[in-house]
């Protein structure tokens, strides 16, 4: 039977060290809302949303209470939407009100946000992806929950650069629209490499089209547990360092599972995947970059940092598959800056460039993430830093993402303030040299030679 | 109720009757002491029950409910969850 040492160790890591659940995302497959009728498809996808995940606020609150464990978020994520609206979307505007749809469900449901205002374009895009694409910053400007992604580039099918130079200017015109807020609009859209299908964590969640009808998905965290335990054993071996950070993991990813499987009981909807991530908050003692340095670094972003990450992600990802049989999604550290304290401060002491951010994205889940840069950064310049990023991704055959806020207005040396769990983000630097002609170039890049494996 | 075993803690300045407040309170509901633990540190007492639900005569959110409200009473910090958060973090 339990006893009250493990019972008081359980609850120290909710109550001092930021145990939560992060979140609890309903996947809901909308392909069979099809219609030739743009109105109808919009009455259709709200129906189906509403239906599928009327209890999902509910059931989250009975299992916070039940078990006293935090939910953070409650969220939804649907069928790329380019995909739903193609027979019928004629125009970017077509696609803005199926986004409204979307946002209007949202708020009906009470979920935190809804994501899926997605496209998939790696190998090209279609006119309907184009459309989708060219109604983001509206989108992103007037609705309050949605979150768009579109993914451009895989290890199979290359990186669409027509598709990357697009999502250059997109950004660019939805951090114009929402410069009253810091250009906050941009913290709601990530461009990907090889995006999975069952991530549960916005702003780049989608239902994807290899999922069943509905399904249900969790994302933990634990970034303060993980350093707490290695407070515990500070000074030691890199072996004792590896097996601190799998025991954490697997007891913070075994509460992610038991989780998931009430909430897909109580729903009746089944259960999809646990997404292991450490996701840090702009709290005190919930960061990723606090876990760098307990490990042994003045700050993230010194010499030894890509190592350190590398080593971190991996014994997460190892004490993680033990413990639920199935784990999907992203299933890493994250490294945002805005929303985790240690990484701000790493920026702010000048200790953390662009650069070195992207080296870290080459060996952890995600990639360039809630960096705010200067407003003035071009949409070339935007591009040829979603290009790397794409490109680290496709060849090393992970995901890898770029959520980038040119804040509007502001410079290196201000701070962007997003607030709640997005945190806020002292403006870096962007390297000044040109890449226009590169980025003007049409077509695509080819899959990599370890592409080829059939 | 399908689950029935719950978890009881009870943190706090430690004085006299704690124990037999909360007792009294599942005697009265029906709910089965399976297990009790109590350690004091420092003055402050800690203590761990495993009770068994399934005669309760009330629904689980009445009874964290209802313990809270007697903890405040008493000055401890009164928590009920359900066992299986526990099972699955620290077995195998």
């Amino acid at each position: 039977m339990i006893n009250i040492w493990e019972v008081n160790e359980t609850n120290k890591m909710v109550e001092q060290e930021n145990l939560d659940v992060r979140t609890i995302t309903a996947g809901i497959s909308l392909l069979d809302c099809t219609d030739s009728d743009l109105d109808r498809l919009n009455e259709k996808v709200y129906e189906k949303i509403v239906s599928v995940a009327r209890d999902l606020v509910r059931v989250g609150e009975e299992i916070e209470r039940d078990y006293c464990i935090p939910i953070v978020n409650k969220r939804i994520s649907v069928t790329p939407i380019s995909l739903v609206g193609a027979s019928v979307c004629r125009s970017p505007e077509d696609y803005v009100t199926l986004a409204k749809t979307m946002d209007r469900a949202a708020r009906t449901l009470g979920v935190n946000f809804i994501g899926g205002y997605s496209a998939l374009v790696s190998k090209g895009m279609a006119g309907f992806d184009e459309y989708l694409i060219r109604s983001i910053p509206q989108v992103l400007s007037e609705t309050e929950y949605v979150c768009s992604s579109v993914n451009v580039g895989s290890t199979r099918t290359g990186i669409d650069m027509d598709a990357v130079r697009l999502m250059g200017e997109m950004i660019r015109e939805t951090a114009e629209r929402t410069k009253e807020r810091d250009s906050i609009g941009c913290a709601k859209l990530v461009v990907f490499c090889n995006a999975p299908d069952d991530n549960p964590f916005m702003a780049g969640a989608f239902h994807g089209v290899t999922e069943t009808d509905a399904v249900i998905h969790v994302g933990v965290s634990g970034p303060g547990v993980v350093k707490k335990a290695l407070e515990e054993v500070r000074g030691s071996d890199f072996e004792t360092l590896c097996e601190t950070i799998k025991k954490t993991a697997f007891k913070v990813t075994r509460v992610g599972q038991l989780v998931a499987q009430e909430a897909s009981r109580r729903l009746h909807i089944p259960f999809g995947i646990i997404d292991l991530s450490l996701a840090p908050t702009p709290a005190v003692g919930d960061s990723v970059a606090g876990i760098l340095e307990e490990i042994g670094l003045e700050y993230a972003g010194a010499p030894g940092t890509t190592a350190a990450l590398a080593l971190l992600n991996d014994q997460v990802k190892k004490g993680g598959v033990m413990a639920s049989s199935y784990v999907g999604g992203l299933s890493g550290a994250f490294i945002p800056v805005s929303e985790d304290q240690g990484m701000i401060e790493a920026v702010q002491a000048g200790a953390l460039t662009l650069e070195k951010l992207e080296a870290m994205t080459c060996v952890c889940s995600v990639g360039l993430d809630m960096i705010a840069v200067p407003g003035a950064t071009t949409a070339e310049s935007l591009s040829g830093i979603i290009a790397d990023e794409m490109a680290i991704g496709m060849i090393n055959q992970k995901t890898t993402a770029v959520r980038l806020i040119p804040v509007i207005g502001k410079d290196v040396g201000e701070e962007a303030e997003f607030g709640g769990l997005l945190g806020r983000a002292p403006i870096m630097p962007v390297n000044p040299y040109g890449c226009g002609d590169f980025i003007r170039r049409k077509g695509r890049i080819p899959a990599p030679v370890h592409s080829f494996k059939n | 109720m399908e689950k029935q075993k719950a978890v009881i803690t009870v943190v706090g300045k430690d004085t006299v009757g704690i124990i037999a407040a909360i007792c009294a309170f599942l005697a009265e509901h029906g709910i089965n002491i399976l297990d009790i633990s109590q350690t004091i540190v420092q003055d402050y007492f800690n203590m761990m029950m495993i009770v068994d639900l399934e005669r309760a005569d009330l629904p689980f959110a009445r009874c964290q409910e209802e313990l809270s409200v007697i903890g405040q009473k008493i000055g401890v910090d009164v928590k009920c969850q359900r066992e299986e958060i526990f099972e699955k973090m620290h077995r195998i």
